[in-house]
């Protein structure tokens, strides 16, 4: 009989512990679920309700800069050397910068752009927050389809950080001796792409060209030999770069894909055309604004192979489908951030 | 149906589970009893309940008839027949039939006085669909999260689900799954081409024994199961294939809500090498 109470509290006392390891760190019921396909299709987001907590905290808008007085003088006509927000009032252009510090440089203040004379554009700084002033303002107006109705704010991305958190560089993965074969830029952890096998920088190519995504074969056997298909190693990269897209959103694949039919538009659902401008917009932005950067930085902000610091999906979104949970801070700002009339 | 010579004396009385006698008998070769009854009345309803279903949808077409659970937004709550009560009937008539089926088996071995080894294998298969129909949606609070019945329309379900969590193939449970499946036939198709080899020699020569059988594995791998050991394994392979199923779908979702791939970043974060 003792050796049977024994074995049962070893076997107890295993099973407790066992279950305790298995359920660390995982994420208890209840869930929060939303259906977004038909009803027994499978397309529904589950959250984990302190998670949601979690990235909520997080994505807290901070509050506007009072109303300042519109009236008075272009401000060209006060300070020297204003290039892009010339067109406003002494009081708006100076809630702007304020604001913009708040948002970018909270710690190191004016000083973080601009010398003692306040017109110089000796710091390399100030002549980014410059181009990224019009990245902002073109993206209002030429990107509607992506980013309206709520709009973009420096804030959106920088969050009160200078650099904001989450850019990439051209990343060719670690180097491996040649007896080890060709990686593909894969198989090893990388947060971009949700830690999975797949390539870990899939944005050099595929945000450089969006229309490259495409993989999926129309038909069921690559028949047509003129036609033979895209290479696995395209569709992984696609795939990599679908995984960053979930990550970088909160969201799981079928947010926007009925995963049946991963191409057919007429059985996706309607975010996936939002975000197939986003593909674009951000191509754009990188081709535009970021990429030619490259010379105006510093070399401690450039990446492992020069390159400038781009962005993806999870700049402005980092973690919630719609970044800062929808809530609209251009509203506040509208003559400073949207396109100039 | 005519009845073999020696069937007549394992036909015996007794050993029912419920309602005594009522029942009690054989139909042709099948023993009917009280659950026999109840599997019938399951079946039929739960069959013409999804013709019923069937003929509310587009098409007859066996591949593409699809009977959907509710909307998530019923939670855990009846629906209205046509938006997914139909399902909710189907289900609780599937349950009742397997569970039907399960306990005639138990009757027959009580009968029978033999072990309950057969129902026991039957109620992990059972069991593997209560998880996908009740136990994972009541943990998730909605009878949406079951799956729909059709045989387009599951795999669609399987598909979508498994991409809720981006990559399914890093699912722990689901590679323990994977894995007894695969061993499982494995096991099968060996034990198989072993006794078909031992039973079946060249022209001329008698049958082998098992002795021959545990020779050729003792040779091959250093150790024999043998013939009983075999069939124990069999079933230990079969049962956990099913079973970490059931466990590999049930943690997704009610204790698992990002994707598969993250969750191995455990292994990353461990203290030796982080």
């Amino acid at each position: 009989m003792k050796t049977i109470s024994f074995a049962r509290k070893t076997l107890a006392g295993a099973l407790a512990i066992g279950s305790a390891i298995l359920l660390a760190g995982c994420d208890l019921p209840p869930q929060e679920s939303e259906q977004s396909g038909y009803r027994g299709t499978g397309m529904d987001q589950i959250r984990s309700p302190e998670r949601v907590d979690v990235l909520q905290a997080l994505n807290v808008v901070p509050e506007p800069q009072p109303e300042a007085p519109k009236d008075g003088p272009p401000v060209s006509q006060i300070y020297q050397n204003v290039k892009v927000l010339g067109h406003l009032s002494e009081g708006e252009f100076l809630r702007i910068m304020t604001a913009i510090t708040e948002w970018v440089m909270p710690e190191q203040g004016c000083g973080g752009c601009h010398s003692d004379n306040l017109a110089d554009d000796s710091m390399y700084t100030k002549v980014v927050a410059r181009r990224m002033l019009q990245m902002t303002q073109d993206i209002n107006a030429k990107w509607t389809n992506h980013v309206a109705p709520a709009g973009v704010t420096c804030y959106t991305c920088h969050r009160g950080l200078q650099v904001p958190q989450y850019v990439w560089f051209n990343d060719p993965g670690p180097t491996t001796p040649a007896y080890m074969g060709n990686r593909n830029g894969q198989n090893y952890p990388a947060a971009a792409v949700a830690y999975s096998t797949l390539p870990s920088d899939p944005f050099s190519t595929l945000l450089n060209n969006p229309n490259q995504i495409r993989v999926q074969n129309a038909v069921a056997l690559p028949t047509d030999l003129k036609a033979p298909g895209k290479p696995i190693q395209d569709t992984e990269t696609t795939y990599a770069l679908m995984m960053h897209m979930s990550k970088g959103l909160g969201v799981n694949c079928t947010f926007c894909h009925n995963s049946r039919a991963f191409s057919s538009w007429e059985q996706s659902p309607p975010q996936r055309s939002t975000a197939w401008y986003g593909l674009r917009m951000v191509s754009d932005l990188n081709h535009s604004y970021l990429d030619p950067l490259k010379p105006v930085y510093p070399e401690n902000r450039l990446g492992p192979t020069g390159d400038a610091p781009k962005a993806n999906c999870a700049t402005c979104h980092q973690g919630v489908n719609k970044p800062l949970y929808g809530v609209s801070m251009l509203k506040d700002y509208l003559t400073e951030l949207s396109a100039k009339k | 149906m005519s009845m073999l010579s020696f069937e007549k004396k394992y036909r015996v009385r007794g050993g029912t589970l419920f309602g005594g006698d009522l029942f009690d008998f054989w139909v042709g070769p099948f023993y009917v009893g009280v659950f026999g009854v109840t599997t019938i009345f399951f079946t039929l309803l739960g069959t013409a309940m999804i013709f019923y279903g069937a003929s509310l949808g587009p098409t007859f077409n066996p591949w593409q008839i699809n009977i959907a659970p509710p909307d998530l937004s019923y939670g855990l709550a009846l629906a209205p027949l046509k938006e997914g009560g139909i399902w909710q009937v189907v289900t609780v008539c599937a349950i009742g039939a397997f569970g039907s089926w399960a306990l005639r088996e138990v009757e027959i071995c009580r009968k029978l006085g033999i072990g309950f080894h057969v129902p026991i294998a039957f109620s992990v298969a059972i069991f593997a669909y209560v998880t996908l129909v009740v136990i994972r949606p009541v943990l998730l609070g909605a009878w949406g999260h079951g799956f729909p019945y059709g045989i387009f329309s599951h795999l669609d379900w399987v598909s979508n689900v498994g991409y809720q969590y981006l990559h399914f193939h890093y699912n722990p449970a689901h590679m323990i799954a994977v894995t007894f499946f695969f061993t499982t036939t494995l096991a099968l198709a060996m034990h198989g081409a072993l006794v078909l080899s031992s039973t079946n020699p060249p022209k001329g020569e008698k049958v082998k024994t098992p002795e021959h059988e545990d020779t050729y594995f003792r040779d091959l791998i250093g150790y024999s199961v043998g013939t009983l050991g075999i069939h124990r394994l069999g079933l230990f392979l079969a049962l956990s294939a099913g079973f970490w199923s059931a466990v590999c779908i049930v943690i997704s979702g009610p204790f698992w809500t990002q994707s598969w791939p993250e969750w191995w970043t455990w292994w990353l974060d461990l203290p030796i090498w982080r």
